[in-house]
């Protein structure tokens, strides 16, 4: 007999589900001509229950289920960076769906299926179920990469993903298999007491290619070769989401595989992945012309840095990844959420030049996309400086100054290109033909100032997040 | 302590930050924007003549402390306070502030409200800079200062403006992540943020590892500041800068923004790391030198008035920087002096030449000459701040440079030897280029009928003109209070150099017997 409150601690999957469900049941009564934004409404209302959800099963912690899903403070906080994330994203994408003219109801409906997953897979503490979890939102995913599905580069954008992804996640099934091999248990934390008398060759193997799996996730190197093409086809809203939420849900996995079980052999590989996503994220950035691919290589650096934290460690470098997977969040969600209200029909209007001279036509964009360039930079006052903050002290307390240097000079590298936007926009106006920018939809202005919101919040008064965050990282340890 | 004297650099920090956010509110009606944006940092600056005027000369440590928990992971503290040395950058940087706006009232005209909001938030940053103590904070404010200063640049500069603010911008974040990289080092040994605290940790000896490291930490903070400074070879943004910048920026960045390196140097290099301060000082006082005389002798050959004043600039700061590593009472007194003295000319000189770019849009030398005719006003105020600049006795550059010339004598004769041929150059540079503008004939007929300073110039080269006379004659009102705190911040040092030391009284006497001549 499985009792009551362990369906408390599946709540808002439950919840999200439901609602996903609802969506798609509505979605035939609305005739096909008319628009589909009350779906996206319900979907609204499904993340904004699921919040509520998340917050009520945060009284009851525990097991559930046999010890399939562990509700404590870490998956909690992951919860709700996920939805959040979901939010922000419903709201970015009603009036973008109306410019490009895509008339799909499932959008939503896989918006909060892909949520479900990455909720899941924070919370899951069996292989076998962090493995759906991962499938589920990986699934979701594919499709909505796809949705521009009259545009050539979001049908290639999809079907890349789609292979590489199915590809990665087999990575991952075998690791979890060998594991299984070594110890004879799928539960992270049964693994963890064997692996404490009892490691072999196989384990090693075994956290190896979970890690590529999961770094193809996270979209690290040298696994991130998918990246840029991906984001750059994909409808905008659908690359804030899926370089936010699933990169997070995948870290939270990662830690967990890594960090719970006591797996062996990981610090070298994170290492030299965390080496490589910084540099050839960053240095490729430089040269791109394109917001989106732009933006991409970015993502594959901020990995980077999240994986610096990893090599840390101990509860400093976990809650310190923990807190750089939320920030990054905040502001990618928003500065995408921007990039997709600036690219207009068809998504034209996405390289360099179609921003230039943005400061002066429209002001208020303009400044909004500058505060979330300026945290992805670093700059104090917003959630991105106490973020790299975060992750470098947590890297020199573990004595790791060989990476911290490389990873400082990464982060000043970085701060070229994202200049260069904002050197486009406020510095530049030769431009003959000029972009069209419409004035700021109510719904985008909504998920633009929860992000602005977050994004200061987590830049000047970051105590709150990170104390849970450390009580995420205790909790995930014990 | 009362409730103002508690508050008092809170508010005077955030003061300009607050008026920024109701500009942005403001709707878009110019001449409202820049009569808001000058009450504003008038209101600054009367607010942070409270300093001076309560503050208690002779006391060690810092005074109008507030020190609350900001954050506790980690352990950040918002602590702020002053002593002689800072109360006076904050002076100077409310000083300029409200110049900075009048000189850009009409020279600024696309995009008005996002110039004074920009200008506004540098200011609190500026003012955060001198008046923190904790090192996080001041790190904070610290880049802050760099992202208005890189827009004003680039969005309302002249011709290579991009070009210019990128350099300036990435010169120095990349610098200043080496100090970020010290300070969390500092943090994650001590548990602490706080100045104070730090710098008794290192002075007892307690922290683990630090002999190994001082060199490296002290390297990290040097860089940082050195880029600001700028010295010697790490200058090459300045010029840049400077000649693209709008003339406000310009006033900012020499009259202000470079002290923070200077003043960085006074009181985390030195103020941390005696040790390595003191062995470092050789190569860094060389350095300085080069600085001085590399500067003054690159100035002479500029055809560009402005990257003239540039260069001066990069000689005068040198000045400072050998001054604070001469480790004499009598140099670092001069140090700071100097850094006083330099923003009140400095900043005179790039306010007198935005006026003339406004008429003519150019800073070609050659397209002048003769020019004193139409503008005898603006060619006397010209020639008061440029002589000032130069160190004529009585005015304010005179005070700094004697005082350093004395100190590094002290330290060292050849030091002294080499750093006064850079008052003669500088005589050199100046009046020579003074000569090619204003004397002569008239060779562009434009420059018939330029128009002579109206009377918003005139307002706004008085309060300088003034300063550099008052500093001048009577340099005891300000190195009263510099002089105890600096003898404060020497007192880490080995006994050997104290002795050296001339006290207060001294300093003052001879410099009043040699202006008295």
């Amino acid at each position: 007999m499985i009792p009551t409150v362990d369906y408390i601690r599946i709540l808002p999957e439950v919840v999200l589900t439901i609602f996903g469900i609802l969506v798609m049941l509505v979605d035939p009564v609305i005739p096909t001509q008319d628009s589909k934004k009350p779906l996206g409404l319900i979907a609204l209302v499904g993340v904004l229950v699921g919040l509520a959800a998340t917050l009520y099963q945060s009284l009851y912690y525990g097991d559930a289920f046999y010890h399939m899903v562990r509700v404590d403070a870490f998956s909690i906080f992951f919860h709700l960076v996920i939805l959040l994330i979901a939010l922000v994203v419903i709201l970015s994408s009603f009036d973008y769906l109306e410019v490009q003219q895509i008339k799909a109801g499932e959008y939503y409906a896989l918006v909060l299926f892909a949520a479900v997953g990455m909720m899941l897979m924070s919370s899951a503490i069996e292989l076998v179920l962090i493995f759906i979890a991962l499938e589920i939102s990986s699934i979701s995913t594919y499709v909505l990469a796809g949705f521009r599905r009259r545009a050539a580069e979001s049908a290639e954008a999809s079907l890349k993903y789609f292979l590489l992804g199915s590809f990665a996640t087999a990575f991952f099934l075998y690791g979890v298999a060998m594991v299984f091999g070594s110890t004879g248990s799928t539960n992270v934390y049964l693994i963890a007491e064997i692996l404490k008398t009892h490691q072999s060759v196989l384990t090693y193997l075994a956290v190896a290619l979970m890690f590529v799996g999961l770094g193809f996730k996270v979209a690290s190197a040298p696994f991130h070769v998918w990246t840029p093409d991906v984001y750059e086809g994909s409808p905008a809203p659908v690359v804030g989401f899926m370089s936010t939420g699933p990169k997070a849900a995948a870290f939270a996995v990662l830690l967990r595989v890594l960090f719970a079980t006591g797996a062996p052999g990981w610090f070298w590989m994170v290492w030299v992945s965390a080496v490589l996503s910084m540099s050839i994220g960053n240095i490729c950035a430089l040269v791109q012309n394109n917001v989106k691919r732009l933006l991409a290589y970015s993502s594959i650096a901020h990995a980077g840095y999240i994986l610096v934290a990893f090599a840390a460690a101990q509860t400093m470098g976990i809650s310190a990844a923990m807190f750089y997977a939320a920030s990054y969040a905040a502001m990618n969600v928003g500065a995408f959420a921007i990039v997709a209200h600036l690219a207009g029909k068809g998504e034209r209007y996405v390289t360099l030049e179609d921003y230039a001279g943005l400061g002066r036509r429209s002001p208020l964009i303009a400044a909004l996309l500058t505060i979330f360039l300026l945290s992805l930079i670093g700059i104090p006052i917003t959630g991105g400086f106490f973020a790299k903050f975060y992750v470098f002290s947590s890297a020199l307390q573990s004595n790791l100054v060989g990476l911290t240097i490389i990873g400082v000079i990464n982060s000043a590298i970085a701060a070229y290109y994202y200049l260069r936007i904002i050197v486009y926009m406020y510095m530049r106006d030769e431009r003959a033909v000029e972009a069209p920018v419409a004035p700021i939809p109510f719904s985008l202005g909504a998920g633009l100032v929860i992000s602005l919101i977050a994004v200061i919040y987590l830049g000047v008064l970051p105590n709150h997040v990170l104390d849970y965050a450390i009580r995420g990282a205790q909790d995930l340890l014990k | 302590m009362n409730y103002i004297d508690h508050n008092i650099i809170t508010i005077i920090t955030f003061l300009p930050f607050a008026g920024a956010l109701l500009l942005a509110i403001f709707p878009r009606r110019d001449r409202d924007i820049r009569w808001f944006a000058l009450g504003i940092s008038l209101v600054t600056l009367l607010a942070s003549l409270h300093l001076p005027w309560h503050y208690v000369r002779g006391l060690d440590g810092f005074q109008f402390e507030q020190n609350v928990p900001w954050i506790s992971h980690p352990n950040i503290h918002y602590h702020l306070g002053i002593d002689g040395i800072s109360m006076w950058l904050v002076v100077l940087t409310t000083f300029l502030t409200p110049l900075c706006v009048l000189i850009s009232w009409k020279s600024v005209n696309t995009q008005v409200k996002e110039f004074f909001i920009l200008m506004l938030i540098l200011e609190t940053a500026m003012i955060g800079v001198f008046v923190a103590l904790d090192l996080f904070l001041f790190y904070f404010f610290w880049e802050a200062t760099l992202i208005p200063m890189a827009l004003i640049i680039g969005i309302w500069g002249h011709g290579r403006r991009i070009y210019a603010a990128v350099k300036f911008f990435l010169y120095t974040m990349i610098a200043s992540v080496f100090m970020l990289a010290a300070i969390i080092w500092l943090y994650t040994h001590t548990g602490s943020f706080d100045f104070v605290t730090i710098q008794s940790a290192i002075q007892s000896g307690q922290i683990e590892g630090f002999s190994t490291a001082a060199r490296w930490l002290f390297l990290g903070f040097f860089v940082a500041f050195a880029v600001k400074v700028p010295l010697f070879p790490l200058h090459t943004w300045l010029p840049d800068a400077h000649v693209e910048a709008p003339t406000a920026g310009s006033v900012l960045l020499a009259g202000v923004l470079l002290k923070m390196g200077t003043y960085g140097l006074l009181r985390f290099n030195v103020g941390l790391f005696p040790d390595q301060s003191q062995r470092n000082a050789p190569w860094i006082i060389v350095l300085a030198i080069i600085s001085i005389i590399s500067g003054a002798l690159v100035a002479m050959v500029q055809p560009n008035v402005k990257k003239l004043v540039a260069y001066t600039s990069v000689s005068h700061l040198g000045f400072v920087v050998l001054g604070i590593f001469s480790f004499t009472q009598i140099g670092m007194d001069g140090a700071v002096y100097q850094m006083l003295a330099h923003g009140v000319s400095t900043g005179a000189l790039f306010m007198l030449l935005g006026m003339i770019y406004e008429r003519r849009h150019t800073y070609d030398i050659s397209e002048y000459g003769g020019i004193a005719t139409p503008m005898p006003v603006y060619a006397t105020f010209f020639a008061f701040i440029m002589l000032s600049s130069a160190g004529l006795p009585l005015l304010n550059g005179f005070v700094g440079e004697f005082l350093i010339l004395s100190g590094a004598f002290q330290a060292r004769q050849i030091y002294g030897i080499l750093a006064a041929t850079g008052v003669i150059w500088s005589a050199c540079y100046l009046l020579w280029m003074y000569q090619r503008v204003f004397y002569g004939n008239i060779t562009h007929p434009v420059n018939k009928s330029l128009q002579d300073m109206d009377a918003r110039e005139r307002v706004s080269m008085w309060p300088l003109a003034i300063a550099a006379l008052v500093m001048g004659v009577a340099p005891n009102l300000w190195l009263h209070s510099i002089d105890p705190s600096v003898s404060f911040a020497l007192k880490q040092f080995s006994s050997g150099i104290q002795a050296a030391a001339p006290s207060a009284a001294h300093v003052t006497q001879s410099l009043m017997q040699v202006i008295g001549r």
